[in-house]
């Protein structure tokens, strides 16, 4: 879209863009291109100096056990937190807009959780199951689980999914209840009229409107649970125990800044930048396309 | 609904009061557990209603930090998120309103290579690029400083892109009108466009200093000295490892002041609020 | 002095897009003068060309006797109004109106004096502390008004005003506005694509089609003789009647009726020749050439009613009395005033002149 009014000078729209342009550079590009140039250089161990060595990062990281494991865990982790995240969203905001008293009660109260930062979010949930003291902990033991996510992997894993999905739902339910309320009320009267129940109204009429919500939903959430999640991760398991909780930008920020790794992980910052780039590519090619405004 | 059917209603409630309490059981715990005790808390099951050491353990919190892991004071951490989260919203607020403004008022060469160059940057969150960001921020000698805390939080664009969507639906002849008054861009920019977009400033702002004060990577990265700390990364710090053996009562104290501004801001300005989420995903 | 002159002015959007082909005109001081044409006929292109907001691709736009191509429209001394109001949402009214004047550092004293003699005018007097979206539509097209006012210009522009408002709203702003150009005397350039609008309000016409100026004249000289077909048709309700027909000597046969032409006309004309007649301009009797039809339609409106049918290849209107009802299939005659026939060259659409 363009203006047809436009003002004329020389020098002025330079100097308005300047300060993003330059914040933009220093802090955006430059790194961005760093990331990728360490991803073709090995350092030696004592930081001297540095040879370039083309994809061998690259190699090394594929064949690397423990980076695949990362792929994996990341891989379940955002599909969970998703696909729960999600559905229990929808579910909460169709029954948001159903209710007429208590409404605006109900809305808020779901929403205030986006205020909680992940890391917080991850401290709470790791209170309430802390092993010996947490008391969630509590009444798992006393309904005979062994819970101590210290020890187990998959506790861990299915912690910090809790805590990861619960601080999403609110900003999911949002977004459901603006896209429900686009809906036009005729449509779901004219259903009713022609003998639809509510259930089969839903998923015929609803749902399928709902699609472009719930496919950008789908990827905001998965580009949350890819990088969001760093604060749940290192405020409560660290990765941990035994890497069965460190996914993928986690390894970047370990591999970087406590192992010392650099190429490693600039490698691993350029793989996560190709797949936030196609995911984003995706979401505007098929957003842009579906959605009607 | 369509139809008028109680059960129904009766099952929505139902629903809804299980996922508020789900949603809020987690606050409830913590604040309970920031008003008692440690003996309390570590003695389990723990008690489920507040206690009675609420103002001891804020002012300790406040004051002193916990005694076991970190001992910074919590109250300059709150001080430094504040700092940081108004830095990062009006921040980002002030370079992409101009930005924006000149982006869509003006015809200039490398417009749209400027355009694209912001564009680029929703790509890429900051956790892709947080070591070399570093390393470049080190080099300006911008660690433990404010400067930077905030500057390398506002290189993204979602604010300007609010911003040039709301100056497209501005009418053309509103400009017009004021050239012909004699206004020039700025004074056009000051006095009509600016005026206009205070909604979407507010919107914004709400979203934005949510965002800058619940940052978590980049501050633990930039700060080591525990002046510099903000409460979030406060919190990480209490933590001694393990579980016991950190002093939750207080941790619980910190979560919770951690917390309250934003959800403050977010309860108090909800409209605000949906409205800047709303718009900043288009 | 506010005369507006338009030397050979044109304009292009690329080398093959010309959507303004040379207009010249001068406008004299204190003309109230109107351009009108249908949609995309460059119109408001070439109002917003003198106002400044559009570049001139050629030709010279002079006001006050000094060329203002280069000129921008603050410094050009004119004030407009827009079609869309283009008031300042988040303003006052009295804001509005005064915003120019402020950035000129015009003393507030002096604001103050000219926005209340404005309000005063346009009777907005109570409106001044309240904002635009609490005005209706013709409160604040006046504002718009207002704003123009105060600058006391050398030139007023209007770009289709009154398009926004409802049909009742319109025919008052119209009374308005020539209320308004009597007592300030200000040259006025105004555009429509409403021909009873451009009747009643100017001074002179400027009639546009396809950015060519067709004719330019005072309203009456061009109802009565109309430079081409387009105008001949565009201005006068009802419409007038077009009836093509081949020439044979000094007269136009229209395949059934003959219409003699004056000899003048005839020896510039060619073979091909279209007759305009105005509704009217057909009478029950009287020496002219008698139209003869079986009426197809007839619409009542009221004091007159339109009947139409056909002669020859042509379809013809007349206007009868309201009470007069002729049935749909009567056989209708009428004689058409003689000093009424237009005669128009078939092919390039131009009057024919002796």
């Amino acid at each position: 879209m363009e203006k047809r009014v436009v003002f004329r000078s020389a020098w002025l729209p330079y100097v308005l863009v300047a300060p993003q342009i330059a914040i933009t550079v220093i802090f955006f590009f430059w790194p961005a291109a760093q990331a990728v140039y360490y991803a073709f250089l090995v350092q030696d161990p004592f930081g001297q100096s540095s040879t370039f060595v083309w994809f061998q990062n690259f190699r090394e990281l594929f064949h690397d056990s423990t980076y695949l494991e990362s792929f994996k865990v990341t891989a379940l982790f955002s599909v969970i937190v998703a696909g729960v995240g999600i559905a229990s969203s929808l579910l909460l905001a169709v029954m948001a807009e159903r209710v007429v008293r208590g409404a605006v009660f109900y809305k808020t109260l779901l929403i205030w959780p986006y205020a909680v930062a992940p890391a917080v979010a991850g401290v709470l949930w790791a209170f309430l199951f802390a092993p010996s003291i947490g008391i969630v902990a509590y009444w798992l033991r006393r309904m005979g689980v062994n819970w101590n996510w210290n020890v187990n992997g998959d506790q861990a894993l299915l912690l910090v999914i809790i805590a990861a999905t619960w601080k999403q739902i609110s900003y999911n339910v949002l977004f459901f209840i603006a896209g429900l309320q686009s809906i036009p009320r005729s449509l779901l009267e004219a259903a009713a009229i022609d003998g639809a129940s509510p259930l089969r109204r839903f998923w015929t009429i609803v749902f399928p409107l709902l699609s472009p919500t719930t496919f950008f939903l789908l990827v905001i959430n998965i580009v949350y649970a890819f990088f969001d999640t760093f604060g749940v991760i290192d405020a409560t398991t660290q990765g941990g125990p035994a890497q069965s909780t460190q996914i993928l930008v986690y390894k970047v920020y370990f591999d970087g800044v406590k192992a010392a790794d650099l190429g490693g992980s600039a490698a691993q910052s350029v793989v996560l930048m190709i797949i936030v780039i196609s995911l984003t590519v995706v979401q505007f090619r098929f957003v842009e396309k579906k959605v009607q405004y | 609904m369509v139809e008028n059917r109680p059960f129904a209603t009766f099952v929505a409630h139902a629903i809804l009061i299980l996922g508020v309490a789900i949603v809020a059981f987690p606050l409830y715990v913590t604040f309970v557990a920031s008003t008692l005790t440690y003996d309390q808390i570590v003695t389990v099951p723990m008690p489920l209603i507040p206690g009675d050491q609420l103002i001891d353990n804020y002012a300790k919190v406040l004051g002193s930090g916990s005694e076991k892991g970190s001992h910074a004071a919590v109250l300059p951490m709150l001080v430094n998120s504040f700092v940081m989260a108004m830095g990062v919203a009006l921040g980002k607020i002030a370079i992409s309103i101009i930005s924006a403004f000149a982006i869509v008022y003006f015809r200039f060469p490398l417009r749209n290579f400027f355009f694209w160059m912001i564009f680029v940057t929703l790509m890429l969150p900051i956790e892709v690029r947080i070591i070399p960001t570093f390393k470049v921020a080190s080099d300006l000698h911008l660690l433990n400083s404010y400067a930077g805390l905030i500057l390398p939080l506002i290189a993204s664009a979602t604010a300007t892109f609010l911003f040039r969507q709301f100056y497209l639906t501005v009418p053309d002849e509103l400009a017009e009108a004021a050239r012909m008054d004699g206004a020039g861009p700025l004074r056009f920019f000051w006095d009509v466009l600016l005026p206009l977009s205070k909604t979407n400033i507010a919107a914004l702002f709400v979203i934005l200093f949510i965002l800058g004060w619940n940052q978590y990577l980049w501050p633990l990265l930039i700060t080591s000295d525990e002046s510099m700390y903000t409460v979030v990364i406060g919190i990480k710090r209490m933590f001694a490892g393990g579980d016991a053996t950190s002093e939750w009562n207080l941790i619980m104290a910190t979560a919770m002041l951690a917390l309250l501004p934003p959800a403050l801001v977010v309860v108090l300005m909800q409209k605000w609020f949906v409205k800047g989420l709303v718009e900043t995903e288009k | 002095m506010a005369e507006i002159v338009l030397r050979q002015v044109q304009k292009s959007y690329s080398k093959d897009v010309r959507v303004i082909h040379g207009v010249n005109v001068t406008i004299a001081d204190g003309e109230f003068i109107v351009i009108v044409g249908p949609s995309g006929c460059g119109k408001s292109t070439l109002l917003r060309m003198i106002a400044g907001l559009e570049t001139v691709t050629a030709g010279e736009i002079a006001v006050g006797g000094r060329v203002v191509n280069h000129v921008e429209p603050k410094d050009r001394n004119i004030a407009m109004v827009f079609q869309n109001y283009a008031l300042y949402p988040h303003m006052t009214v009295y804001e509005n109106m005064s915003y120019g004047l402020r950035i000129r550092r015009v003393p507030p004293a002096q604001i103050r004096e000219r926005v209340q003699r404005a309000a005063r005018i346009l009777e907005l007097g109570p409106f001044l502390q309240r904002r635009p979206r609490e005005l209706s539509g013709g409160q604040r097209q006046r504002v718009a008004m207002g704003r123009a006012i105060v600058r006391e210009p050398a030139a007023f522009l209007f770009d289709e005003p009154l398009s926004n408002l409802d049909a009742k709203l319109r025919v008052q702003m119209r009374l308005e506005i020539q209320k308004l150009h009597r007592s300030l005397k200000t040259t006025s350039i105004f555009v429509t694509h409403d021909q009873v609008e451009a009747m009643t309000l100017a001074d002179r016409m400027i009639v546009m089609n396809a950015g060519v100026v067709e004719q330019v004249g005072r309203p009456i000289e061009v109802y009565d003789k109309p430079a081409s077909v387009f105008v001949a048709g565009f201005i006068g309700s009802p419409a007038m009647n077009f009836l093509p027909g081949r020439r044979t000597g000094n007269e136009v046969d229209l395949g059934g009726v003959r219409v003699p032409m004056p000899a003048a006309l005839a020896q510039a004309a060619g073979d091909a020749v279209m007759v305009g007649i105005r509704p009217e301009h057909l009478q029950a009797e009287g020496a002219g050439p008698r139209f003869a039809f079986s009426v197809e339609t007839v619409e009542a409106l009221g004091a007159d009613s339109l009947v139409h049918g056909r002669v020859g290849e042509g379809l013809i209107s007349a206007r009868v009395d309201g009470h007069a009802t002729p049935q749909v299939g009567a056989a209708l005659s009428f004689r058409a005033i003689p000093e009424r026939l237009h005669f128009f060259d078939a092919a390039t659409g131009k009057r024919l002149a002796a």
